[in-house]
């Protein structure tokens, strides 16, 4: 029988994990985590990559090990899900807020649309005029894109619609 | 002693799945190539990004035919012998000048996006999931590669030829992306029939062709080889790269 609270605890715990590249999200604000569940002491949480290849979704599994242990949780497993896959749509209100506050354009809503050569054109995080044109597609993270204000000048980074 | 060489048996799933981690991992690793060499910054972060993508593709595809075949991811990339592999061989072409990668990863990403949404609706649970992901990443780098041979084609006359040379040189090697030989699978939707996603991939190389002012090849003899183990001399050159740590110390960790 699993005492009541053990379980919050632990998803709190795992769900308070900060973003390794972007530190001022969680992994539940970015929508990674999928599940925590308690079996007997062990805790196992199930998490879904941002992206197949980003090298933080190892970190993350590690961190999210450590802050268990740290909240009395000895053990624990992470397992991966793929299906459904994550999608930026995923990124939780305070997620779109908190990417908004460190100067990060918040992704799209809605699926990628599919076309060759159509490109986001988010408002700036910092005056919020819509008038931005794309640099580069491909940032310093696989979920980020460059962009450029053309009001107020300011280069900033939008998180990819995906 | 630590394993230092793996041979498969070729069962079809098995072959299905490694078809598609090895083109993913072959190219990937010619796009990582590119790192501290590429014409710009803004291009360094792209290519290196693409080749991220295609590695994490590579390993959750090697994942699942591990599962199959009792071998880790690793055990897969590192530990088999050029011919047991079984990418296309566009894929293990040297990068040539920068149109030849930008021609050659608008060839191979042109198909792979109708590829892995087909895939996002196979029989097989994995690779569903990984198509699904795989389907998006795709997505930007067709974008990327189609914008980038536009600018080529439609910019001055070097580059302009340049972008003609490398897609003549590369046309021949376009033939095999779309051999099928896994019927069963097909069958059985396990993976789309690369065959019928051909009008797809014509009309995205059409329109990127009429943007950039350049001439799509005659279709001629085409080269193959590389789905049944029978490789160009690079992909000897690009696995001893690749594999040496293995080789050379087997079985060591970090």
């Amino acid at each position: 029988m699993v005492a009541p609270g053990r379980l919050e605890r632990a998803r709190a715990a795992a769900a308070a994990v900060p973003d390794p590249e972007i530190p001022a999200l969680t992994i539940e604000d970015l929508g990674m985590l999928r599940d925590v569940t308690l079996e007997g002491d062990t805790v196992e949480v199930a998490m879904t990559p941002s992206y197949l290849g980003c090298p933080a979704t190892l970190l993350i599994a590690q961190d999210v090990v450590a802050a268990l242990a740290r909240a009395g949780f000895l053990g624990a497993r992470v397992r991966t899900v793929l299906a459904p896959a994550w999608s930026s749509d995923r990124i939780t209100e305070a997620g779109r807020r908190k990417l908004l506050e460190c100067g990060i354009a918040p992704p799209e809503r809605g699926a990628l649309r599919p076309g060759l050569f159509a490109a986001a054109r988010p408002e700036c995080p910092h005056c919020g005029r819509a008038e931005t044109e794309q640099i580069s597609a491909f940032g310093a993270t696989p979920c980020k894109a460059l962009h450029r204000c053309l009001a107020c000048r300011e280069p900033f980074e939008a998180f990819k619609c995906h | 002693m630590a394993t230092t060489s793996i041979t498969l048996d070729a069962a079809p799933s098995v072959l299905a799945l490694l078809r598609q981690a090895d083109d993913a991992l072959v190219l990937g690793h010619r796009l990582s190539e590119w790192t501290g060499q590429a014409p710009l910054l803004e291009e360094e972060l792209a290519l290196a990004n693409i080749a991220l993508d295609l590695i994490g593709q590579a390993r959750a595809l090697y994942t699942e035919a591990g599962a199959l075949t009792g071998h880790t991811e690793d055990q897969l990339a590192y530990l088999r012998d050029a011919p047991q592999w079984r990418n296309a061989l566009i894929m293990e072409l040297p990068n040539g000048d920068f149109a030849f990668t930008i021609a050659r990863l608008l060839l191979v990403s042109a198909l792979a996006v109708p590829f892995w949404h087909a895939a996002a609706g196979a029989s097989h649970a994995g690779i569903a999931a990984i198509a699904a992901k795989a389907e998006k990443e795709t997505e930007y780098h067709l974008r990327h590669a189609a914008e980038w041979l536009i600018r080529l084609g439609d910019g001055t006359a070097v580059s302009h030829r340049r972008a003609q040379d490398a897609l003549d040189a590369l046309w021949p090697y376009t033939g095999e992306m779309f051999a099928a030989d896994a019927a069963e699978l097909i069958a059985a939707r396990v993976i789309p029939d690369p065959a019928t996603l051909r009008p797809a991939w014509e009309a995205t190389i059409a329109a990127t062709l009429a943007r950039a002012t350049l001439t799509r090849p005659e279709d001629g003899w085409m080269q193959s080889g590389g789905r049944v183990g029978r490789h160009t001399e690079h992909l000897g050159h690009l696995l001893a790269e690749l594999q040496f740590m293995q080789r050379a110390y087997p079985g060591a960790t970090w």
